[in-house]
Parts: C-alpha cells; sequence; structure tokens
C-alpha cells in the first residue's frame, strides 16, 4: 500500500466522523482531535474504521502517540512495508 | 403527540411509519415527530392494531393532541379512547423541522420548492437543492448596529430547559477527587485481550460506577413531580451528547445499573451514533432518571452542570489528569485524578447524601474489576 493510499484511507475516517471538515486542509502538524473536535468515542470510531479499511492492529497503547495527520502516517507506512 | 423533552409544547409530525390495519406491539417505531431539537422515532407503549391515523405529515400540533388511534389487545373492539379530532392547522407548507430552519437559515422560500418526501413533505435535501439553485442575496447590514441571530431551535430548546431548571430547581453542589489509577490500569489490562472494536473507554467505566451508585442512593435517580420525589427503580442514565451541528441531546441508557460493562460501552456507542445521526427514540428522549457531562475531552477538570428537569441530579466528569497526590502510607507522588462533581436538587436531598454517593462513586472505582 502506498503513503497516498494510506492517506487517503485516513480522509475518509475524518470524513465520516467529521462530515463537514475537509481533512485534505488540515495541516500535516496540527492536532486532529482539536482541529476537527473530536471526542474519544469519535477518535475510537475513527480507528476502528482503520482498522477495518487497512486491516492493522493498534494497540490501545499507541493511541496517543496517533495525534496529527503525520504521525498517523508514520505509524501506519512501515506495516506495509515488506519484512 | 408524545412530550418528547422537558419544555416541548408542541412537535410536527413529519413521517408515518405505520398505516391503518397494521399490527403493532410494544417498542415499534410507528411516526417520527420533529421537535425543536430534532426528528425523533416515536415509539409505541401498546400492542395491538393501528385503526387509524388522525395527524398528517406536516401538521404540527400541541403536546397531547391525538394523533392516531390504536386498538389495544385483549380490548374489546369499540373500547378504544373516544376519537379525539386532532385541530387543524392553518394551512401551511408540509416540511421537516430540519428543512424549515435550514429554509430559514438559507433565506429559502418553503411555498416555492416540491417536497420530494412522503406525502410531499418537504426535507433537508429538498432545501439544500433549492438554495444551490436560488440567486445569491446580497446581505445588508447596518454599520454600526448590532447583529441579532436569530435563536435556533435547538438553542431555543435547551434556553428553555435550563431556564425552567435554574427558576425551580435550588441547586447544590459538590465535588470530589479521585484516584483513578487503579481503575485505568485495570481498563488497560482489560482491553489488551480484545479487539479494537470490543475495547472499553473510561468513560463506559464511569457510568458503570455512577449506575451502581445511584442503586445505593436512589434518592438521586428519579424526578421532582407534584412537590415531591419520585425516585426510579431503574437507572435509566442519560447522556449529554454534544452534536457537531452544536447543542446537545441527552439520550437515556435504560437500566444501565443491569448492564455489564460491555454492554455499557456498545449502548454508549450505539447511542452516540444514533444521536449524531438524528435517530434517537422517543424513549430514550423522555426516560432518562439522571445526567452525566463528561467534559474531559475538552480539557475541563471540573463540571458545574445545571439539572435537566424534572430529574433531581446530574453528575459531572472532567478530564483525568497526573497531579500530586499524597498517598495512604503518606508518600507524595504522581496519580490520574478526576475531578467528579454532582449537582443535586435540595428539595429531593441534602448535601450529606450527595456526599455519600460521591464516597461510594470513589470507592467503586477503586475496585474496578467488582463493576
Amino acid at each position: 500500500m502506498t503513503d497516498a493510499e494510506i492517506q487517503q484511507a485516513i480522509f475518509d475516517g475524518l470524513r465520516k466522523i467529521a462530515p463537514e471538515a475537509d481533512p485534505r486542509q488540515l495541516s500535516p502538524a496540527a492536532n486532529l482531535r482539536e482541529a476537527l473536535d473530536i471526542d474519544s468515542f469519535d477518535f475510537l470510531n475513527f480507528l476502528i474504521a482503520l482498522h477495518e479499511r487497512l486491516g492493522v492492529e493498534i494497540p490501545e497503547a499507541d493511541y496517543g502517540r496517533l495525534t496529527t495527520l503525520s504521525a498517523l502516517v508514520q505509524y501506519l507506512t512501515p506495516k506495509f512495508r515488506n519484512p | 403527540m408524545p412530550s418528547l423533552g422537558a419544555d416541548m409544547t408542541e412537535g410536527t409530525l413529519v413521517q408515518w411509519k405505520v398505516k391503518p390495519g397494521d399490527a403493532i406491539k410494544r417498542g415499534d417505531i410507528i411516526a417520527i415527530v420533529g421537535t425543536e431539537k430534532a426528528d425523533i422515532e416515536v415509539e409505541v407503549y401498546q400492542t395491538g392494531t393501528v385503526e387509524k391515523l388522525i395527524a398528517q405529515p406536516g401538521d404540527k400540533l400541541p403536546v397531547g393532541t391525538p394523533i392516531a388511534l390504536i386498538h389495544v389487545e385483549g380490548e374489546a373492539p369499540g373500547t378504544a379512547a373516544p376519537e379525539q379530532p386532532a385541530p387543524r392547522p392553518a394551512e401551511r407548507v408540509k416540511a421537516s423541522p430540519m428543512a424549515r430552519k435550514l429554509a430559514h437559515e438559507l433565506g429559502v422560500d418553503l411555498e416555492k420548492i416540491k417536497g420530494t418526501g412522503p406525502h410531499g413533505v418537504i426535507e433537508r435535501h429538498d432545501v439544500e437543492q433549492a438554495a444551490q439553485t436560488k440567486a445569491p442575496v446580497k446581505a445588508e447590514r447596518v454599520e454600526g448596529a448590532a447583529h441579532a441571530e436569530p435563536v435556533a431551535g435547538m438553542r431555543h430548546a435547551i434556553a428553555m430547559a435550563m431556564a425552567r431548571s435554574n427558576r425551580e430547581i435550588p441547586h447544590y453542589y459538590l465535588s470530589t477527587q479521585i484516584d483513578m489509577s487503579v481503575a485505568l490500569d485495570w481498563l488497560q489490562e482489560f482491553n489488551q485481550k480484545r479487539s479494537i472494536e470490543t475495547r472499553i473507554l473510561p468513560a463506559a467505566l464511569l457510568l458503570k460506577a455512577v449506575a451502581r451508585g445511584l442503586v445505593q442512593v436512589p434518592e438521586l435517580n428519579g424526578f421532582w413531580v407534584d412537590d415531591q420525589l419520585k425516585p426510579s427503580p431503574e437507572v435509566h442514565l442519560g447522556v449529554a451528547i454534544s452534536l457537531r451541528g452544536g447543542g446537545l441531546m441527552i439520550p437515556a441508557i435504560h437500566a444501565a445499573e443491569q448492564k455489564s460493562l460491555e454492554e455499557l460501552m456498545a449502548a454508549l456507542r450505539d447511542v452516540i451514533t444514533r444521536a449524531r445521526s438524528g435517530r434517537l427514540r422517543s424513549s430514550e428522549i423522555t426516560e432518562g432518571t439522571i445526567t452525566v457531562t463528561n467534559l474531559g475531552d475538552l480539557g475541563v477538570e471540573t463540571v458545574f452542570g445545571v439539572i435537566y428537569p424534572p430529574q433531581v441530579a446530574l453528575v459531572g466528569f472532567g478530564k483525568i489528569t497526573d497531579r500530586p497526590w499524597a498517598a495512604e502510607h503518606g508518600m507524595l507522588g504522581v496519580r490520574p485524578v478526576l475531578t467528579a462533581t454532582l449537582a443535586a436538587d435540595h428539595r429531593a436531598t441534602d448535601g450529606h447524601r450527595g456526599a455519600q454517593f460521591l464516597q461510594i462513586l470513589d470507592g467503586l472505582l477503586r475496585e474496578p474489576g467488582k463493576l
């Protein structure tokens, strides 16, 4: 899976929980929950959507690292690299 | 026309979900009614047959006006409540409340729109489509004059309920700080064995503790009606849910004290999803026996809530933050600490009883495995 495909999955997940927002306008370093006014339930739903779409496991201990677009891409990309 | 809120005086029938002759059972959705806050699915409380639909989609009717005639199972034909003709509303365009609100905001004339909903009711998308084809209107503003926005329906409904609360309910407030280290450690271990879809958030644990605590302090769980407290035999937890477009809904999770943590988490996810997509049911809107507000996600430390009448209490939770904490053995450490507050009706309880509730809540969260 390419970086662009991962980014598209992230954008699609964000659109589901914040349909009025355009995630493409977000700064890569912006705090997603603050910028999109996402509460803990919506954030969990977003991670579940990513898990279902990409098939990746996201342990609860990693939630705190996934605060920005760039952090999400950096976290997810290595999971698709060949060993 | 059912009452779907503390200060609801009228509602608009948006859509029938049944027709004459249909067999219905308790809990079935029979109609959608528009209120100032949202469109609500109306459940029926009897099992029987629909005899007649009195109100028509688009009718705006006072609360208490008959909208349908139902023949209740087990009763002899003809024993149903005598039909009361609904007051005929003035001739008006049939549109859902959301469509009306949007039309008002966008300056769209409803009379010029052809509705595509059932029986020609104008729906939201009809207004949006009309707005797109409408010539842009240049806004006129008087320099220096105050710009008064019309009060939206949602805001108006909240304003009415909260003004009534502050007018009628003598609130008292108590707060306590709860060491959440044991609860969070327990939850982390609990979640490690689970897939992401079934993990539990701390918010669900807090709701469970509130529900269990209310069983021990039932005076906080119920209504103040006719100058007396009417405790509820079950805990129907009203959960304050903010909506993305602004405002909030407080749907109830029924019999929360009887649900396991997993069931409570599933119910919470379900009700939040439906609240935000406008698919709440009438019983969820009307049967909450207490409200829980959690503003921790926004960084708030302490919540001073306003009781939703005729309820008699509200529990508020703030953000769980790391704070210095003197442990029982005298050592100073850093612990994740939660501030829990209770807003309660002094007509129904005294501070002593309220304090006991917070003490019980603290104890329950220190032994999460028993919840």
